[in-house]
């Protein structure tokens, strides 16, 4: 048995404890999934255009014919262009150095498949509206649906070396996992765009 | 620019296994044993003692390493051994044909060299350009010699030699 001074300290600071404790479980931050089935359609694209605006997977969606570099985007050195397959110009091909893989030697990033994404899904510069636009169009992204798309960010090779880049390069911001959770969310929510900005 | 000196042969002094890969080089197959990872420039250079391709940075940034890997100019020190398995390899020490030789031609006829070092990759570089384009106009050359650096800045006879070189080839 608990003696009576001490109960007298114990049940109070009992008391508190439970009723910090039914506070918290009251005001506990919404999961993730409950935040996506509360947000306004329009609104699901939001988290979505900011992975692809990230320098990651921007740098090889310019609008022009000019593959950026870095976190500054800058054009890349060696004045290397488009070409006509979006795989560079003569001599300057993008697999001439780009490999399957990061060059832990060189710094040189490497994935399978490196390319530039076709002047269609030039995505620089777009605000959200045009981007998802851009995005669902399957006469401009390679006539994939809405299925398509997710799966294509969630399993091809050139778009996962985004979240691991190598070498000094920051990956995207969004971990893929979460990414993947918000991009389902928009799919499943009919892929809304939000409306135009005037 | 940054130098990556001792690219991938620190690998092999570490005592990983080679392994034997083959493929042609300027026309004769060639075996070489080495970690599949071994920049080709290394394999050239070191183990074939093909010592015309030159390294210049280890980065891709220079292009004194331009080879040609089934006809097409690639950088040797970013082409690991294990991507040659089975194809065509040309150096400097082999290129050949009315392309090469129409090339050779004009980098003398203008004096092109000065220092040289950079030259083996230019002329690859330039090979190359021809193979695709017969008539290259100022842009083609602008597009396809940018990423091969000279210090001493040869570029307008380069230039002027791949112009050259092009009028004496068919269209």
């Amino acid at each position: 048995m608990m003696p009576l001074h001490l109960k007298r300290v114990a049940y109070p600071v009992l008391i508190a404890v439970l009723a910090v404790a039914g506070a918290a479980l009251i005001t506990t931050p919404k999961t993730a999934s409950v935040a996506f089935a509360e947000a306004a359609p329009a609104d699901l694209f939001a988290p979505v255009a900011a992975v692809l605006r990230h320098p990651r997977c921007m740098n090889c969606h310019p609008r022009d014919d000019r593959p950026r570099q870095g976190d500054d985007r800058h054009e890349h050195l060696q004045n290397i262009v488009r070409g006509e397959d979006n795989m560079g110009f003569v001599n300057a091909r993008c697999n001439s150095c780009h490999r399957d893989e990061n060059n832990d030697f060189s710094r040189v990033p490497g994935a399978p498949n490196w390319h530039l994404a076709p002047l269609s899904m030039g995505w620089h510069g777009l605000g959200d509206s045009e981007l998802c636009t851009a995005l669902k169009d399957e006469t401009k992204n390679g006539g994939k649906n809405v299925a398509a798309l997710v799966q294509h960010m969630k399993s091809d090779a050139l778009v996962l070396w985004g979240w691991k880049p190598g070498g000094t390069r920051a990956p995207v911001s969004t971990p893929h996992p979460q990414f993947m959770k918000e991009l389902k969310a928009w799919a499943d929510a009919g892929a809304p765009c939000p409306a135009a900005k005037p | 620019m940054a130098c990556v000196p001792g690219l991938g042969r620190n690998r092999t002094k570490q005592g990983m296994a080679g392994m034997a890969t083959t493929f042609s080089l300027n026309g004769e197959k060639r075996t070489v044993e080495a970690e599949p990872d071994t920049p080709l420039l290394w394999v050239l250079r070191d183990d074939l003692k093909l010592t015309g391709t030159k390294f210049g940075c280890g980065a891709a940034l220079c292009g004194a390493c331009t080879v040609h890997l089934d006809g097409e100019a690639v950088r040797s020190c970013q082409i690991q051994l294990r991507d040659v398995e089975a194809r065509d390899v040309t150096t400097i020490e082999g290129v050949k044909g009315d392309i090469a030789a129409a090339v050779q031609a004009a980098w003398i006829k203008l004096d092109v060299v000065q220092c040289g070092y950079c030259q083996s990759g230019q002329v690859m570089a330039a090979v190359g350009l021809l193979s695709q384009i017969r008539k290259p106009t100022d842009d083609d050359i602008n597009k396809a010699m940018d990423g091969n650096v000279c210090r001493c800045n040869t570029y307008q006879r380069i230039r002027a030699a791949i112009h050259e070189a092009a009028k004496t080839l068919p269209g």
